[in-house]
């Protein structure tokens, strides 16, 4: 057996964009030692091949003849001058390339190649020292989480195979103290009355647990399964709740008693009726913690990972839309104040943005829409929300698992990635955590997602299946411990396929390797099922089968390494309670910055702010058009650059039916009162859906609350308000809670101090949509055309962005009138679905000013405004006040002056105020109450500053 | 010929197959979705059908370069029956992952025949994968190009990839792409001009977003028309109400080539 070399680089001449790209951000790390760049792939194949098959591989599959030079003499000659360095994936991380380039290599006819490794080559050209290389390495090349710099030869360990040997855990004698080392030590994770529930548990059995007992245990009452803290018990400065979800999240749900929900809080995501033949379903959840080690593959992962909750509801739905919510650490923040053991934020944004890019592209999966918040305490713990939207013929929206049925485990094979990510993600992150808690993180391959996919849709038509899920958090364990939770399963691990071998049982049982998916198949059905899968080449093994004992049992080489009883595994969890508090935080009145004459300045500075400012970069990167349903894009206008509120997507062919999709959040009215932060996360993300023309009577809402430590009674308390605003306020707006997820203990310990996130809740709202021809879009239309504000505007400056920019903080929180909201909504979608609105656009970080801002800019138009008719309190009579208060529930609305009477009759009791009349001349001129200009300024000037920020941090040139 | 046949051809990490489908359904035409592994079990499955149909995607990930892994398995696995497609006078188009395809099997440009690869599709000079709509002139010079009657003087389509920059292999290749009015699509501005990045969204040599082979039969092209053909499609639908010419045109391109099959056939 031997090695040999092909190394690709492009011919001189040819422009690199690697290169290039990486030259930036050289600079951008101050190193300027670095005058040019080449970047090498260097491909190292394993096995027995003469001189000739080398060249045709080299050849026919990794040279582009057009544009690229190889080597197959062991490498390009090294710099006269430079560094080279190079980059290889550490042993146990999969390289998708490996398995194409091994296909490539079959279908030319060469036999004689074993394994194939790629690295990364980066020749560092000029005087660079080592140190600088070393930086630069560390910086942008690679993650020692995944990857690691080669020095010599890299000779591939051997991995001893497993042998196997029954662990028992000696739990029986332990007492409290020893129970809880075990439970950090072994990355259990678990309380202490948890541990004692176990060893009693198996004191009454007269024998210890089993390594792999003790981990399935684990895993199904992690936090992140269980849910333990927001299904437990809480009491609040005397208010006691059994069950904060079911009392408050789902109880609004029940009430509701919407017809068209189909399965909530059930499965893997939440089904709603679309159309008379089909249900959609909608899941949206974190991946935080492995983001924050390796962002790349983290947010793949995350991608990944949701896309399977879709295919795992019912009997399986085709994903159709994705969605993806970040909020990260300031992006230009000076790199000496970056935590050790954080990721500098522009990194993190940088891979999260490519994995959700690379998965969600590669699986050939729309991403319409999302948002992005910057938080400086983001930095060491940022937040990836993913979510996905599936549609299934209705008859597949239900699953049922029999007695005497194969667990079928398709897709990717079983590695050591992974585990312990159930347990790990109910962990405080640290500054070691890169080193503990590697093997928490892993890099995806979308395509084996797709061949799934693709079969499994084959499948499910022939009815060939009864039930599916998703291996996610918990992998096996949590799949068919969950499948058969009614019935009892047995499971022979050594059958299941594994990526190297040297695993042991328990690895394999909590494996969260990606791209699995977990079926129930009737013996009679699984010689058809397998021959789909095998024509596609997609890897489906049989271990195991449901049964009618009640109990999980688990084998390996055929003895068994774990039994428990299904009742206690998924029953035994003692109630977790807890005590929470909450005290209001006491405001600042005369908090106002100073008045000023001219509010230009201010506008323009809260168009650039991070969480305002275009996002161009980010959602260029996402295919918005693949599969052909998008109808209302991200970006809006006749230069498809402004920003738009929902989504609207056409999932079927031929059928003029949508749906509309959003998202609220805004965790700076958090720091002031998680109350309101969710009120107007909730009315944000249904204003979004109004403003498009969707109706509320077909909305539905997801929750996804990401919180700090709840062991902390404080924050505890902010969770508690936060969850009994989504019962208040969904109530009245009659909008169900459908699906939703939680993810605590978001703290940062830098070793010196522990950095928690602000409370944070992202409501995600879904919307059936009868016809998506009456939609409108947010870009000014014509000039002559009237703008009107509707909804009354307060003085609401707490957590605005008005107050950000000019360092003040305090103040009142926006607050929501749900009975008004309501009617709010109600009559403007009415009125935007009878052709009475040309466009509109949601009021809500910088207020009105912003607002109309955007809409002009999004459709090169100016305008003339005037705050005199804006609707408010009798007393409300700063300009600054009236044009940047983050009051909820207001759109700015524009409309043809021949509808003007009929929209304001639609709109009776419903405040609305004239603001001014659309002009072709680019500029924003605002009068003031007192009639004198307070703002004025050429719209492209105002479009600049908005685009300003990322250009600026990405160095683009246009 | 009533009924023409197109095949939409699937692998691993193909995505755009079933709205291409559709696409090719809306013209007239029966169309089938056909995994590469059938294709190559049954070796006179595709002299069945009229139309090829390479769509988007990330075939086998797209990784080493983007189509490789399909062109090469196309090149070793289905040469014959491709060049008697060819040789059969029937259609094949490739769009953007299947454009990248047909470059990197040499069946694009076809300038010398026999699957010599005489052009590239590289890395965006940007560096990145980019969705975004462009405006398409069919080319200055007159093409010949069957999927190309027909169609108005620019096109809005959205373009969604990383590796769409055309490189031809010399100047020459460029020069007799030219003459032979090969070059199907340029991207130009809104008024139908050459206008360099950021409307030459990748820095295509010569603009070129599409190009066919010397018969005009076989298309490639990295811009989606199958994402443009009806006027909801269309970014700025709401605009453009009633102007029929700008919106939903892609269409005609399928239209083209089902007539050309119905025609000929």
């Amino acid at each position: 057996m031997k090695h040999y070399r092909i190394e690709v680089k492009d011919k001189p001449g040819i422009y690199d964009a690697v290169a290039e790209g990486l030259m930036v951000d050289i600079r951008d790390l101050g190193i300027r030692s670095v005058k040019d760049v080449d970047y090498i792939q260097a491909y190292t194949f394993t096995g027995t091949l003469t001189r000739k098959d080398l060249k045709k591989i080299a050849d026919e599959i990794l040279t582009d003849k057009v544009s690229q030079q190889r080597n197959i003499a062991g490498g390009f000659p090294g710099p006269e001058k430079g560094r080279s360095v190079e980059i290889a994936y550490n042993a146990g991380v999969m390289d998708p390339v490996e398995e194409s380039v091994l296909k490539a290599v079959k279908d030319i006819g060469i036999k004689g190649v074993d394994s194939l490794r790629t690295s990364k080559k980066y020749i560092l050209k000029g005087a660079v020292t080592r140190n600088d290389a070393r930086v630069i390495a560390e910086r942008l090349l690679y993650n020692k989480v995944i990857q690691h710099v080669v020095t010599g030869s890299e000779e591939e360990k051997e991995i001893k195979p497993y042998r196997f040997e029954r662990v028992e855990v000696d739990i029986l004698g332990m007492g409290d103290a020893a129970l809880k080392k075990l439970s950090i030590k072994g990355q259990l994770y678990l309380s202490l009355p948890e541990m004692r529930a176990i060893q009693d548990y198996f004191r009454k059995l007269g024998r210890n647990p089993t390594d792999c007992e003790l981990e399935t245990l684990a895993q199904t009452w992690s936090e992140h399964c269980k849910h333990k803290t927001m299904m437990g018990a809480i009491d609040q400065d005397g208010k006691k709740f059994k069950n904060l979800l079911k009392e408050t999240v789902m109880k609004v749900t029940r009430e509701l008693k919407k017809p068209w929900c189909v399965s909530v809080f059930k499965d893997n995501a939440g089904i709603i009726e679309f159309d008379r033949r089909n249900n959609i379903c909608f899941k949206v959840e974190t991946h935080n913690h492995p983001s924050a080690l390796e962002p790349y593959g983290g947010a793949e992962t995350g991608v990944g990972g949701v896309i399977r909750d879709p295919m795992g509801t019912g009997r399986g739905a085709r994903p159709i839309i994705n969605t993806d919510i970040f909020c990260f650490g300031l992006p230009d923040m000076a790199a000496s104040k970056v935590p050790r053991g954080a990721l500098h934020p522009k990194r993190v944004l940088k891979g999260v943005v490519s994995g959700v890019r690379d998965y969600g592209n590669k699986m050939g999966i729309p991403t319409v829409n999302g948002a992005v918040c910057f938080d400086e305490r983001y930095t060491g713990n940022p937040l990836v929300f993913c979510g996905n939207v599936g549609i299934m013929p209705k008859k597949y929206s239900t699953k049922k698992v029999s007695p005497g049925e194969l667990i079928v485990a398709v897709g990717g094979r079983t590695g050591r990635d992974g585990i312990h990510g159930a347990t790990f993600s109910s962990a405080e992150l640290t500054h070691e955590s890169e080193t503990v808690s590697s093997t928490a993180v892993q890099i995806g391959n979308p395509i084996t997602e797709k061949k799934v996919l693709d079969t499994l849709v084959v499948a499910r038509d022939l009815d060939l299946y009864t039930a599916i899920t998703d291996c996610g958090a918990g992998g096996f364990s949590s799949a068919v411990g969950e499948m058969g939770e009614e019935t009892g399963a047995e499971v022979h691990l050594d059958k299941a396929p594994l990526k190297y071998k040297g695993l042991k049982p328990w690895e394999i049982w909590v494996s969260e390797a990606q791209e699995r998916m977990v079926l129930s198949v009737k013996p009679s059905r699984l010689e058809r099922l397998m021959k789909i899968f095998e024509s596609e080449e997609v890897e489906a093994t049989v271990i195991g089968k449901f049964t009618d004992t009640g109990k999980l049992r688990l084998f390996y080489e055929k003895k068994q390494v774990a039994e428990l009883d299904m009742d206690f595994l998924h029953g035994g969890l003692p109630k977790t309670s807890r005590k929470a508090e909450w005290k209001p935080v006491r405001q600042n009145k005369n908090s106002l910055p100073r008045r000023k004459k001219d509010y230009t300045g201010d506008l323009k500075k809260i168009l650039s702010s991070w969480n305002v400012c275009s996002k161009e970069w980010i959602i260029r990167q996402y295919d918005h058009e693949v599969q052909g349903g998008s109808v209302l894009k991200p970006l809006v206008g006749p230069d498809h650059d402004g920003p738009a509120d929902a989504s609207v997507t056409r999932p079927v062919f031929n059928s003029n039916r949508g749906i509309a999709l959003s998202n609220g959040i805004n965790p700076l009215y958090g720091d002031i009162d998680p109350y309101w932060m969710a009120a107007s996360a909730i009315d944000e993300a249904l204003r979004q859906i109004t403003a498009v023309g969707g109706d509320l009577s077909r909305t539905a809402l997801l929750d996804n609350f990401c919180w700090g430590n709840t062991e902390k009674p404080r924050q505890l308390g902010g969770l508690v308000r936060a969850s009994r605003a989504c019962y208040d306020m969904a109530r009245v707006f009659k909008t169900p809670f459908i699906s939703g997820k939680d993810s605590l203990n978001n703290e940062f310990n830098t070793g010196k101090k522990t950095v928690s996130i602000p409370p944070t809740l992202l409501i995600s709202a879904i919307s059936v949509v009868r016809d998506v021809r009456k939609t409108i879009s947010s870009d000014a239309k014509k000039a002559g055309n009237l703008l009107y504000v509707v909804g009354k505007t307060y003085q609401e400056l707490g957590g605005s962005h008005y107050h950000l920019v000019n360092g003040k903080k305090g103040g009142v929180v926006p607050r929501v009138d749900p009975v008004r909201a309501y009617d709010t909504m109600s009559k403007l979608s009415g009125a935007i679905t009878d052709g009475l609105v040309v466009s509109a656009h949601d009021c809500s970080e910088g207020g009105i000013a912003v607002a109309v801002a955007e809409m002009l800019f999004a459709g090169g138009l100016g305008a003339d405004i005037s705050v005199k008719r804006v609707p408010r309190p009798a007393s409300l009579d700063r300009d600054d006040v009236i044009l940047f208060s983050e009051s909820n529930s207001r759109f700015i609305v524009e409309i043809d002056p021949s509808r003007e009477q009929e929209f304001l009759k639609r709109m009776k009791k419903v405040p609305a105020g004239f603001l001014g009349t659309i002009k072709k001349k680019k500029d924003l001129v605002v009068t003031g109450a007192g009639g004198k200009t307070v703002i004025s300024c050429g719209t492209a000037a105002l479009k600049n500053n908005w685009k300003k920020p990322f250009k600026r941090l990405m160095h683009e040139k246009r | 010929m009533k009924n023409a046949k197109t095949l939409v051809l699937r692998t691993a990490g193909t995505n755009c197959d079933r709205e291409t489908a559709y696409a090719f359904e809306k013209a007239g035409s029966v169309t089938d979705l056909i995994h590469i592994n059938r294709l190559i079990g049954k070796k006179d499955l595709l002299s069945r059908y009229h139309i090829l149909a390479i769509p988007g995607g990330f075939t086998y990930g797209d990784d080493v370069a983007s189509g490789k892994i399909l062109a090469n398995e196309l090149r070793f696995s289905l040469k014959e029956q491709i060049n008697a497609f060819v040789r059969g006078g029937k259609l094949i188009i490739g769009i953007c992952n299947g454009f990248q395809v047909l470059v990197k099997m040499g069946l694009l440009p076809g300038i010398t025949g026999s699957l010599n690869v005489e052009a590239t599709l590289g890395l965006n000079d940007n560096g990145v994968f980019t969705a975004k709509w462009i405006h398409l002139k069919t080319a200055p010079e007159k093409t010949h190009c069957v999927w190309a009657k027909g169609l108005p003087g620019i096109l809005d389509m959205p373009i969604a990839h990383a590796e769409g920059k055309f490189i031809p292999r010399t100047g020459s290749v460029l020069k007799r792409l030219r003459d032979n009015g090969q070059i199907v699509f340029r991207y130009t501005d809104s008024s139908g001009t050459a206008a360099g990045p950021p409307y030459n969204p990748n820095g295509s040599v010569d603009d070129i977003a599409g190009i066919c082979d010397p018969t005009g039969r076989i298309l490639g092209m990295m811009p989606h028309p199958e994402r443009h053909i009806t006027p909801l499609h269309h970014p700025n639908w709401r605009r453009h109400k009633g102007e029929g010419d700008k919106l939903g045109t892609g269409m005609q391109i399928f239209r083209n080539g089902v007539k050309y099959i119905k025609d000929n056939f």
